[in-house]
């Protein structure tokens, strides 16, 4: 097993096993999609319009408030110096882990919102859109966030600072996630469009997100 | 004396010494100019004249808090690729103008959409209208209060400038979507004019209004490079200071 392969399997038995599994992220998600009704009112046509944004906000949120241990466990161990003076290149190793999170963390979020749709009162085709669009979001979410985990990892109380580090920076992914749920409840026509930008920007942060959490790692630990 | 000159701490303090007082001159200059103007040219197609004076401080500042944003970027890159010595300090000085900046664009914008937009029979008169573009630039102050928060969060100046120029170039994806975010979402909720000078067809502003606005737009560039060389000063004596404490803290006794 390579390396790389086998930092991915710790990754994932880790958080699976440690701090309530995957299924906390998930608990999460629901407590926020549940509060929307208590906030705005049962009104069902209001709910199907709020429901994409819902559901978008509610899996940032779960997404960010995992980041934070991202790399924070690994630097309090001692096993993040042993990353970074391994042979692997710190990029793809980050890569990994944020593959890892993304696995643990935004899946089960993605597996969860249909019925979390349903809950708003989506019919089954529009939450499955809205499921598909979070399902390509999700991991861009994951991906961009890994630099803020990066850039905070060696300050105490950081938990708040990577918060307000990442979420500038999925402002694109929302913006066009959400432009896309909606396209695809209302039938618009812009589905297309919206879609494949945000597949794009997925793809991007796949590549843009390892180098600069990478270079921020790199210095956060020198 | 060559550009290159300048990256010399010392050197640069002498000519922001000497330059300083000349911009301070030029950018009261140019303030004049456009008072003078404003209170000269009829503004002839619009009803209300303070509606259309704001054009004159919004535009200007809104393409500085993206220019400083861009300007950030730029010696980001040369943190990091270049290991320019000013660089650093450069993005120190400029985020604070930047905000101030990108401030003033927001709620000039504010005031001036809640004017313009309300009580045209289309929509009520309330208190705040987040359409997409008065969305994205608050976003940008956002960020520029977000570097600064992180430059003074970490301890040493040289780690603080280089993550604060990780964050500066992934934030630089705002600024497509600042110009942008008014062609995106046509059909959506945005209320905000599209371009009106840098059109193919030529700008659509009659000429006085449209040097007018040039002229303003200078000023406030001649401001932002005055405050922005003033601030780089004053981040180089900072430094200055700090080592002198760091050395005086290293020789008394304990």
């Amino acid at each position: 097993m390579t390396a790389l392969a086998a930092l991915l399997t710790r990754d994932i038995r880790i958080a699976l096993r440690a701090g309530g599994g995957a299924l906390i992220g998930v608990l999460f998600f629901l407590i926020v999609v549940v509060l929307t009704p208590f906030a705005i009112g049962p009104e069902p046509a209001l709910l199907v319009r709020v429901a994409p944004v819902t559901l978008w906000i509610g899996a940032l949120l779960a997404n960010l408030l995992s980041l934070d241990s991202l790399f924070a466990t690994d630097r309090e161990d001692g096993s993040l110096d042993l990353i970074l003076m391994a042979r692997s290149p710190l990029e793809l190793t980050v890569a990994a882990k944020a593959a890892a999170q993304w696995l643990t963390t935004g899946l089960p979020l993605v597996v969860a919102s249909p019925f979390l749709g349903m809950l708003l009162n989506l019919e089954p085709s529009e939450s499955l859109a809205v499921t598909l669009t979070l399902a390509v979001g999700t991991p861009a979410l994951t991906f961009t966030g890994v630099i803020g985990a990066a850039l905070t990892v060696s300050l105490r109380r950081g938990g708040l600072l990577l918060a307000v580090l990442a979420l500038p920076l999925t402002v694109p992914v929302l913006i066009f996630g959400v432009a896309a749920s909606s396209a695809a409840i209302t039938g618009a026509e812009t589905f297309g469009a919206s879609f494949t930008i945000l597949c794009a920007l997925t793809v991007m942060s796949f590549v843009a997100g390892p180098l600069a959490a990478a270079a921020a790692l790199r210095l956060e630990m020198e | 004396m060559a550009l290159i000159d300048l990256a010399n701490p010392s050197r640069f303090l002498a000519f922001a010494g000497r330059v300083l007082p000349w911009l301070y001159g030029v950018t009261a200059v140019a303030f004049a100019l456009t008072c003078y103007r404003l209170f000269t040219i009829s503004l002839a197609p619009y009803e209300q004249r303070q509606t259309i004076e704001i054009m004159f401080i919004h535009v200007p500042t809104a393409w500085l808090g993206m220019f400083g944003w861009a300007a950030m970027s730029v010696a980001a890159l040369g943190t990091l690729v270049w290991r320019h010595p000013l660089a650093d300090v450069a993005a120190k000085a400029t985020a604070p103008v930047g905000a101030a900046f990108t401030f003033v664009c927001f709620v000039t914008g504010w005031l001036w959409g809640r004017a313009s937009w309300a009580g045209g029979g289309n929509l009520p008169l309330e208190y705040m209208v987040l359409d997409a573009r008065l969305s994205s630039v608050l976003m940008l102050l956002i960020q520029y209060l977000v570097v600064i928060a992180l430059v003074r969060t970490i301890e040493d100046p040289a780690r603080a400038a280089r993550a604060a120029a990780i964050l500066t170039l992934a934030g630089a994806v705002i600024l497509p979507i600042i110009k942008f975010s008014v062609e995106w979402r046509e059909g959506q909720y945005t209320l905000h004019q599209t371009s009106s000078v840098f059109v193919s067809g030529g700008p659509k502003l009659d000429t006085p209004i449209l040097v007018t606005l040039l002229i303003s737009t200078v000023a406030f560039t001649l401001l932002f490079v005055t405050l922005q060389v003033a601030a780089m000063r004053n981040e180089i004596l900072r430094r200055r200071v700090r080592s002198l404490r760091l050395m005086y803290a290293d020789e008394r006794p304990a």
